[in-house]
């Protein structure tokens, strides 16, 4: 089987896209340029409240977690960064520009299910939808080459590329209902970073994923995120996997959310103002961090530090 | 117009003189619209079956179906040629399932469920619609068994027409819309979030299969008609992995499926219905059977455990990297 790490350079060096230089780019200091940015933000769904007044801002390159109960919002967090759910006051910029549904900067994993094991469809394709999925026209990549020359060229590259990048070159030829919870989700990841996303937004991306695919994934979407400088939000509902990996932590909790380092938020203060219940985090003598007190019991995993 | 053949041809055998058996073959009108109407037909349902299949929407598919003998039925009680009736009973549907599966949840178990029951009464309400309108014209018995086993030796040159239009309309539609769909069938909420009109595409689809419907039961008929939407697209997805190739294939089977059946018909006293659908069975069989026989060879030379050695070797290769 193919290494990623070895075929990126292969890959990359007859690439005209500029997804290879940026490879090298260290990771972006924190104080870079805001890639979104949240002012007074309140959502309300069916006219229940879901948070209300949130302001951050993340800085581009930043890796953080979006944490906190069922039902505090956080898949509604991506959902109004992607534009498919409007704001009840407040607003919201996305790079610098108001936010609007299908934008090709920012790249999105949505919870989910597996595909069904009858999906007949090559992983390949799957990924090349993030490609020109939202293009109109028919399907037929062959077409495509011959129609659009060059651009199609470089889209078969990326394409390619995109696969070598998650590793997912040894089975991106098979219908994706063959393939595990763990290599969907590669062909997936893979799907998202296709159109060069400077942004990935990612619901619950370790959801059904056994614990050693849970590090391989993790340790990938850290990977990308650092060789590319692509800002990651990540909603989790354990964070065990990515601790070692995060710049700051968003944590949602009756409508209001706090933000700032895993160190300054996961304590056993900010999170009985944040809840209005005593909450307690022990730290245990492996690194390991466990948040006791909550309505649901959430463990929090340190001892993977780097 | 009777199912079966006129006197001239039943019982005649092929020549087995490929230039002499064709002129035979198209020698009379009703073989010529047959043909015709068979091919626009064919390809309309194979591609259109590709994305049902893909979709899991063969019970929307098979109510539209239903629901058309209602409307031919009604047609033909205020005096109007059946495929009127199809066509705005079947657009009705369409837009009466869209709505109703607008209710469903994102993917979730119950909500498909839910639709399921709501297009299950609507597709047993028209039926009882149907079975009124055809008491009600009580010399329609004939034409209540052409759309249900279909009539392709009696399509009509105003059928023809219809048909050549509403071919016209698919075709385009699905060229337009064809990636797109395709990205909202396979991954709706990412389709979604990139942009693709998901909501609309599922109606224009609906309306689609709608057209195809009314198209397709004129010739294999209310009943046969899964052999000309189901049957392809999922024999063809049995064959190949790539969307594009499977939508060719889907359009080459139907068509397959449609030639032989009409020309067995045509040398034999029994109905077309019969022979097209006989022809996609053993197809799908045949297929399938050898996808098993090819799987179980395949499975002996891999042993288990590629899980475990991809995400083993992808940690190893991410600790290199850092």
């Amino acid at each position: 089987m193919n290494s990623p790490s070895m075929d990126l350079d292969a890959a990359s060096a007859p690439s005209a896209l500029d997804a290879a230089e940026s490879m090298t780019v260290p990771r972006a200091p924190r104080s870079g340029p805001e890639v979104f940015t949240l002012e007074q933000a309140s959502v309300r769904v069916g006219g229940h409240l879901i948070w209300q007044d949130v302001s951050l801002s993340v800085h581009a390159g930043e890796f953080m977690a979006v944490l906190g109960p069922n039902g505090a919002g956080k898949s509604t967090l991506l959902k109004a960064l992607l534009g498919l759910l409007p704001l009840s006051s407040g607003r919201i910029s996305v790079l610098g520009a108001p936010v609007r549904r299908g934008n090709r900067a920012i790249g999105y994993l949505p919870q989910r299910r597996a595909f069904d094991a009858d999906v007949r469809v090559r992983g390949r394709d799957i990924v090349r939808l993030g490609l020109d999925g939202a293009r109109w026209g028919i399907p037929f990549p062959m077409l495509s080459l011959i129609w659009h020359g060059e651009r199609g060229r470089a889209e078969e590259r990326r394409l390619q590329e995109v696969i070598e990048l998650v590793g997912a070159a040894a089975y991106a030829d098979r219908p994706i209902g063959e393939l595990s919870g763990g290599e969907q989700q590669r062909l997936l990841i893979a799907q998202a970073l296709a159109p060069q996303p400077q942004i990935l937004l990612l619901d619950e991306p370790f959801d059904s994923l056994d614990l050693r695919n849970q590090q391989a994934v993790s340790a990938l979407i850290q990977r990308i995120s650092q060789e590319q400088g692509i800002t990651v939000l990540l909603v989790a509902h354990d964070v065990n996997p990515i601790l070692p990996y995060l710049d700051r932590v968003l944590y949602l909790a009756r409508g209001r959310a706090v933000l700032g380092t895993p160190a300054e938020v996961i304590t056993s203060d900010r999170l009985s103002r944040l809840y209005g219940a005593n909450i307690e985090v022990l730290h245990a003598s492996d690194g390991r961090v466990v948040v006791v007190g909550q309505p649901e019991e959430v463990s929090y995993h340190a001892n993977h530090a780097h | 117009m009777p199912t079966t053949l006129t006197e001239s041809s039943a019982g005649v055998g092929p020549s087995w003189d490929l230039l002499a058996d064709l002129t035979d073959l198209f020698h009379y009108p009703f073989m010529q619209h047959a043909f015709l109407a068979g091919t626009l037909v064919a390809v309309v349902a194979g591609a259109l079956g590709y994305f049902m299949v893909l979709r899991r929407q063969s019970f929307a598919g098979h109510t539209l179906a239903n629901v058309g003998f209602a409307g031919a039925a009604g047609a033909a009680l205020i005096g109007q040629p059946p495929v009127v009736g199809l066509l705005v009973f079947g657009l009705a549907a369409a837009l009466g399932i869209g709505w109703l599966s607008e209710r469903q949840g994102a993917g979730s178990g119950s909500g498909q469920w839910r639709q399921d029951i709501a297009v299950g009464t609507v597709l047993a309400f028209s039926l009882g619609l149907g079975l009124l309108f055809e008491r009600l014209t009580s010399s329609y018995a004939g034409g209540i068994y052409a759309i249900l086993f279909g009539a392709a030796l009696g399509v009509s040159d105003r059928d023809i027409t219809v048909i050549a239009i509403t071919t016209g309309v698919a075709l385009v539609a699905l060229v337009s819309i064809g990636r797109p769909l395709l990205f909202a069938s396979l991954d709706p909420l990412v389709a979604d979030a990139r942009g693709v009109p998901a909501r609309l595409l599922s109606y224009v689809f609906l309306v689609l299969l709608a057209f195809a419907v009314a198209q397709a039961v004129q010739v294999v008929g209310v009943l046969l008609i899964f052999s000309l939407l189901v049957t392809p697209g999922a024999t063809a997805q049995q064959l190949t992995t790539r969307p594009g190739r499977a939508i060719a294939l889907s359009i080459l089977l139907a068509l397959f499926f449609t030639w032989v059946g009409l020309t067995i018909a045509y040398y034999t006293p029994y109905p077309v219905g019969f022979f097209i659908t006989s022809c996609a069975f053993v197809t799908y069989i045949l297929v399938r059977l050898t996808r098993l026989s090819v799987n179980a060879l395949g499975r002996n030379s891999h042993s288990g455990g590629t899980e475990d050695a991809t995400a083993q070797e992808m940690i190893m290769v991410e600790r290199a990297a850092q």
